[in-house]
């Protein structure tokens, strides 16, 4: 990974300085009472130039406000009930049209690569829009370690089933387990990583710990959570919203401002952490992203939508 | 004397204009935890749904005043002006705070929205229908249309109300109950409204009861 370009940022360089300093007050004070567990202790990554300079939202608003159909369709739900969940040990099966299939502990998975801070900005389809300091580790990585079989053209993932520890699973929202896909090149786009951290510290449970995938110019649902199971293969795979109503979510789903959601504009955005006044922003056709264009060269992308 | 008695007596001792009062300290609350931080990461989205779901809760009381006098004997009647006013209020800010903070005024959005976005449309429609209640909500106007007329008039309140639960229903993401609830709700109230075969209903003396 010595072609990776390198930053000497720090976090202290990105994070508001009172909000830097009110957080290690904080985990200090934490500490001094004997609250910190070692999975709080700070997570070495390196910065990536991958990760943008803006202004990353408060850690409160990161994981008090969340989509994580599984602990409930509130956007509060998922901090009130994602503490129930057992994410130790953890391991994911990498299948399909792989050359090394298996069952990959987490540790091992975390011990084969270079874990990098990705400020990423994340657009929901809702027509919200954070920016998040991930922890995590490109995907083609993994991928790679896997080996990809000649003719694997799609990567499908899928979120854990425990419903006596997800309560969301008892409804039919959703055809659980949640389930997600990217084309091949998307999959090993340098910026489609897998994110196990989060503000320098393990991904909180509604954050999709310990394991979710970020691709930050699709919209937020398809960065599938808590992924126990990647599949490599030649068809495009069945994916949840997709499934739940093919005509507002398609297998896509890139930030584009042209393409609306059928019931409501995607033209525009709220970033949140700005107050009630902070009104809105155009949005960026894929996020902002403009390097991952090329993907999409010759698709319209009203259609593949 | 029964509990309905009871309750119908206390209620005689309680003025209306008590609840324009009580109906202006939730948004009052509400505006002020937002504007200091406390309505959690997004509180523009909080004040919006808010709003909009204690507005169609008063559309829901407004609705449930005939058939609580007509079935259990209470009467709420004197409430009801106050409650429906308040409901109009209650829409008119839950707009607002989609056209000023949410919007932030973009005027070509909203107006592409309003004609656009079937939610919305159906939601404006609600507002709008709400409007001539809210200036005909006066003993003058009743007097200036007639009791009959203005009755007729007042009777915009029914699809007014459904359009607030169609609307509700139309922009949730996936299928939870609650919108349906108050879209069966209403239409359970206005099922109460139709003449039934004589005999059938508690009926209140008409004396007592009023008009309507
Ligand atoms: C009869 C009138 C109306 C009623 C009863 C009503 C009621 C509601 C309710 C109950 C909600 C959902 C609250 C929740 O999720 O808990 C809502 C959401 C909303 N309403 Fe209304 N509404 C009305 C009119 C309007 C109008 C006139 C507009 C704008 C033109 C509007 C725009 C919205 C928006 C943007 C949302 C939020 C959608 C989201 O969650 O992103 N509504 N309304």
């Amino acid at each position: 990974m010595g072609y990776r370009f390198r930053t000497d940022l720090k976090w202290s360089d990105v994070t508001p300085k009172g909000v830097f300093l009110n957080r290690r007050q904080l985990m200090a004070g934490a500490a001094a009472f004997g609250l910190a567990r070692p999975a709080m202790a700070k997570i070495a990554a390196q910065p990536s130039a991958y990760s943008t300079d803006e202004v990353p939202n408060t850690l409160e608003d990161i994981t008090s406000y969340n989509n994580y159909y599984e602990f409930g369709t509130g956007k509060e739900d998922p901090a009130a009930n994602a503490g129930s969940l057992t994410v130790k040990p953890w391991t994911v099966k990498i299948d399909g049209m792989v050359d090394n299939p298996g069952d990959y502990g987490l540790e091992d998975i975390l011990a084969n690569v270079t874990l990098e801070e990705r400020i990423y900005r994340f657009r929901c389809v809702e027509a919200w829009s954070m920016v998040v300091p991930w922890i995590g580790f490109q995907l083609s990585d993994l991928l790679a370690r896997a080996g990809i079989r000649a003719g694997a053209k799609y990567v499908a993932f899928e979120t854990l089933m425990r419903p006596e520890e997800m309560p969301g699973q008892a409804y039919p929202i959703l055809d659980w387990p949640y389930r997600e896909g990217l084309r091949l090149d998307e999959a090993m786009h340098p910026l489609t990583i897998l994110a196990t951290g989060l503000y320098g510290e393990e991904l909180p449970n509604q954050n999709g710990a310990p394991i979710r995938l970020v691709v930050p110019w699709k919209y937020g649902f398809k960065s599938i959570k808590s992924i126990v199971r990647i599949t490599l293969t030649d068809k495009q795979p069945p994916t949840s919203w997709n499934m739940q109503n093919p005509r507002e979510y398609g297998f896509y789903s890139n930030v584009n401002p042209e393409v609306d959601h059928p019931r409501w504009s995607q033209a525009s955005e709220r970033p949140l952490g700005a107050g009630i006044f902070g009104g809105r922003v155009p949005t960026r056709k894929f996020n902002g992203y403009d390097e991952v264009a090329g993907l999409y060269a010759g698709q319209d992308l009203a259609v593949d939508f | 004397m029964g509990p309905v008695q009871r309750i119908n007596g206390w209620l005689r001792a309680v003025p209306a204009w008590t609840l324009y009062v009580a109906g202006a300290l939730p948004p009052a609350w509400l505006f002020y935890l937002a504007a200091i931080g406390r309505l959690g990461a997004d509180p523009v989205k909080g004040l919006e749904r808010q709003m909009g779901e204690w507005a169609l809760m008063l559309m829901v009381a407004v609705l449930a005043v005939t058939p609580l006098r007509r079935f259990l004997g209470l009467n709420l009647l004197k409430f009801r002006r106050a409650m429906g006013l308040l409901a109009f209020f209650y829409v008119l800010g839950h707009f607002l705070v989609w056209a000023l903070l949410d919007m932030g005024l973009l005027w070509s959005q909203i107006l592409a929205d309003i004609v656009k976005r079937p939610y919305v449309t159906i939601g404006m429609a609600g507002l709008l229908m709400l409007v001539p209640l809210a200036v005909t909500s006066n003993n003058r106007s009743i007097r200036r249309l007639g009791a009959a007329r203005w009755q007729k008039l007042h009777r915009l309140t029914y699809p007014a109300a459904l359009a607030g639960a169609v609307h509700y229903i139309w922009l949730v993401k996936s299928w939870p109950l609650e919108p349906f609830v108050y879209l069966a709700l209403i239409l359970l109230l206005l099922a109460a409204r139709l003449k039934l075969p004589t005999g059938t209903a508690v009926r209140v003396p008409a004396a007592k009861a009023g008009r309507l």
